[in-house]
Parts: C-alpha cells; structure tokens; sequence
C-alpha cells in the first residue's frame, strides 16, 4: 500500500515538474506546479510529517501560488520568443540538467547513508504533528523563528517598495504648498510613472 | 519504502528544476522552476529526519518554506516592476543593469 501510493506521489511530483518546464503558457506551468506541490504533500505524509505537509498544501498551494496566478493574469501569459541566442541551448540544457541528476544520485547512493534500503528507524505516533513541531518552534528554535518571521515582513515592505506605483512617495515628498502646480509636469518625465493622468488635487497641502 | 528512493526522486525533481532554468527564458517561469529546486530541497531533508529519527529537518524545511515564500514575493514584485517599465519579459533581453 505504502509502495503503491509512493509511486503515485512520486510520477505525479515528476509529471508536475515536467509539465512546468514544458508549458509555452505560463499559466498552465503554475496549474502543473500546483499538482507538483499536492504530490509532494503525500509524500511528506508518508515521511510522517503531518505537519509540514499542512503547511505545504495551506501555504504553498494556498497562498503563494494565488501569488503567482494573479501576477501571470495581470502580466500576460505570453509565449516566448523563438530567437536563441545560445545556439544550441535547447539540446544543450537536458544534457546538463541529466549530469547533475548522475551527479546527485551517485554521490548521494554511493555514500554511506543509514538511508540505503533501510525504512528508517521506529518513530513514535507523534512525529512530526503539530503538537511536536510547536515544540520545537517555540523553544528550541525560537530564534529563528522569530528571524523568518523578520524576514517574511521585510520581504513584504520590499515587494510593496519594488511594485507600487512610484507617484505616491513623489507626490508627498513634494507637498509642500507652493510647489504643487509644478509638481504633475515633473511627474510625467519620470520612466517609472505610470500613464495615470495626474491631477494635484491629490496632493495633501 | 525504503528512504534512499525518497532521495533519488528529490535528485531528479533538483535536477529537472535545473533544467527548467537552463531551458527557460521567460523570468516567470524561473520563479517556478526555483520553486522546483527548493522543493527538493524540502524533500531531501524531510527525508534525511525520517532517516534519523529527529523532527529537526522537519523544522529547518518550514524555514525554507518561509525563505522560498520571500523569494517569491520579491521576484513577483521585480516582474510587476519590470512589466511596469514596459521592459521586455525575456531574460535574454534583460542582461544591462541599466534599465
């Protein structure tokens, strides 16, 4: 039962990512990596790691690739250009992406690893829920826990700093009340403004 | 199921996901193939925790979740950005620094 359900995880994990690097619309390529995520899911449950195949399907699956859909609907799928400028590239690229599979699976197969045709040591019922991770999280790596979440909110200010429309700031950095008449001409030579037409209404003075 | 196939499969997902990159030229389709890439990453060290009995790995594959979750927020935010200018999406056509 368990090898049946590996081998279904394992070909729909392998389809998903194949099916990202082959999709000319990018839009079926986030579609091929939500299936890719789902699989991978089951085979986190298998490792009996309940609680990171939650946070796989809720996060991954959930939020990030909502993410991803609204970004591709809002740029448009376009295909890509046929134009190549590395000759060759398109033989060239599975060549070396099979060499470092060799690569990986001799180095990692030929090592000693307690994993070779080994199931893995007993584990008890509560490996890896919630409950055990929790644990973990808050007293033994509190510090790191508290440094992603540091991260994750500096990763948002930059987004919200990289893709807001740059009049915004301009605007109030040039509120100052006798200077607001001349402030839209100034705006319009900026490349990074966007063609929303100006109005210094919106100026708070 | 013995762990060492767990392994092999995060080997061939790494290197499919390498391929992607080497193979692609549109930047978002490189955002999901670094998805792949880190995936595997997660995989492998769900695994090795398996492989020694320790939930540890599990809590170090959580953080590379939050890591690849700012990495897609700041790579989509460049892209919104890019489209933004009017900037062709290709990474073949994007190689100045200067915009």
């Amino acid at each position: 039962m368990e090898v049946i359900l590996f081998f279904v995880a394992a070909i729909g994990a392998l389809g998903g990512a194949i099916g990202v690097i082959a999709m000319r619309n990018p839009f079926y390529g986030v579609l091929a990596l939500i299936a890719h995520l789902f699989s991978l899911a089951v085979l986190f449950l298998l490792l009996t790691a309940a609680f990171v195949a939650a946070a796989q399907v809720v996060v991954y699956a959930g939020a990030v690739m909502v993410l991803y859909v609204f970004v591709v609907a809002y740029v448009g799928g376009g295909t890509e250009s046929v134009w190549e400028p590395i000759p060759g590239q398109r033989f060239l690229a599975p060549l070396l992406g099979a060499a470092l599979f060799v690569e990986l699976a001799v180095a990692v197969l030929s090592s000693a690893l307690l994993a070779l045709g080994h199931d893995g040591p007993h584990v008890n019922p509560g490996f890896g829920d919630p409950a055990a991770i929790g644990y973990l999280l808050l007293e033994k790596f509190l510090i790191p826990f508290e440094a992603s979440s540091m991260l994750l909110m500096l990763a948002a200010v930059g987004a919200i700093v990289l893709a807001a429309r740059r009049e915004v700031p301009e605007v109030v950095a040039r509120g100052s009340s006798e200077h607001s008449s001349e402030a839209p001409a100034e705006r319009s030579e900026d490349p990074l403004a966007t063609t929303a037409p100006a109005h210094p209404g919106a100026a708070p003075s | 199921m013995s762990i060492d196939w767990y392994i092999a499969l995060s080997a061939l997902l790494f290197a499919t996901g390498a391929m992607g990159i080497l193979l692609r030229r549109s930047p978002i389709v490189i955002l999901l193939c670094l998805e792949l890439m880190l995936n595997a990453g997660n995989l492998a060290l769900v695994a090795f925790s398996r492989m020694v009995g320790n939930q540890q790995g599990q809590v170090f594959a959580l953080v590379v979740m939050v890591v690849a979750a700012c990495e897609v927020v700041v790579g989509l935010g460049l892209i919104v950005a890019i489209f933004r200018r009017k900037l062709p999406l290709d990474v073949d056509e994007l190689r100045e620094l200067r915009g």
